[in-house]
């Protein structure tokens, strides 16, 4: 006698058999790859907003101009 | 494999780079495809796959192969892709059509049942699904899952297990007794 888990395993099983057949890509993947080697990096959005509140600081308050130019 | 080219490839060589993936793309790519269950999918994530190890090679350490590091990294590109997924595009009729036929399928379960599970589970939240198409479809064993994901076992046992919770409440919801 099964219990309700192994029955809703079973069933699961059936619903989605596994994935066990040997196969290939369709494709040589390595020109994708070398494509995606070659990529420039976009910045990520924290860095444009980081340097927008920079922007915007100095906008408001450019006495931190030396501040600014000491920390780096 | 070559500890020499493990070597190499861990401090950059471009052309060890390229020997592994010669020798490991099938490889990550049946891996990967065994998660997604989409072969176009699967091909995009493997370049996305050893895109990532590409950047990491500095972190990757050749006393521990490269076979497990590869399918970790290759197991969070997908887990990655599922996040990212609209739930009811996550089995679309292209992906149903491409699994295994339903004629190897138990018959006293249901093509409503079938088609039912198959909605809730790609419903499931994505850490829960890839922690059950692990264990539960693909049937590894949760050792092997836990090392895929890079968690410990306990975690991949309590995923699994949150994871029937939640279908079994789906299809109750849905008047079905699995």
């Amino acid at each position: 006698m099964m219990t309700p888990d192994e029955r809703l395993v079973m069933s699961l099983r059936s619903a989605l058999p596994k994935q066990d057949s040997p196969q290939e890509p369709s494709r040589d993947l390595w020109p994708a790859l070398l494509a995606r080697t070659r990529e420039r990096p976009s910045a990520p959005w924290f860095d444009w907003a980081l340097a927008g509140g920079v922007l915007l600081l100095l906008a408001l308050f450019p006495a931190t101009l030396p501040v600014l130019l000491y920390c780096l | 494999m070559e500890r020499q080219l493990l070597d190499e490839f861990r401090h950059g060589s471009a052309e060890a780079f390229e020997r592994l993936f010669s020798a490991q793309q099938a490889s990550v790519y049946r891996w990967i495809l065994r998660i997604v269950r989409n072969p176009s999918i699967a091909e995009e994530l493997t370049v996305e796959s050893f895109w990532r190890m590409y950047q990491a090679h500095a972190r990757f350490d050749p006393a521990r192969g490269f076979e497990p590091w590869a399918r970790r990294i290759a197991t969070h590109a997908a887990l990655d892709w599922m996040r990212r997924q609209k739930p009811e595009t996550e089995l679309s009729a292209e992906s149903a059509a491409q699994l295994p036929s339903a004629a190897e399928a138990d018959a006293a379960v249901t093509s409503e049942m079938r088609a039912a599970l198959q909605a809730a589970f790609a419903r499931l939240p994505a850490k829960l699904r890839i922690a059950a198409t692990l264990v539960v479809v693909e049937e590894l064993t949760q050792r092997e899952a836990a090392e895929a994901l890079g968690i410990r076992v306990t975690t991949v046992k309590v995923r699994v297990f949150r994871a029937l919770r939640l279908l079994r409440k789906e299809l109750e919801a849905r008047g079905m007794k699995p």
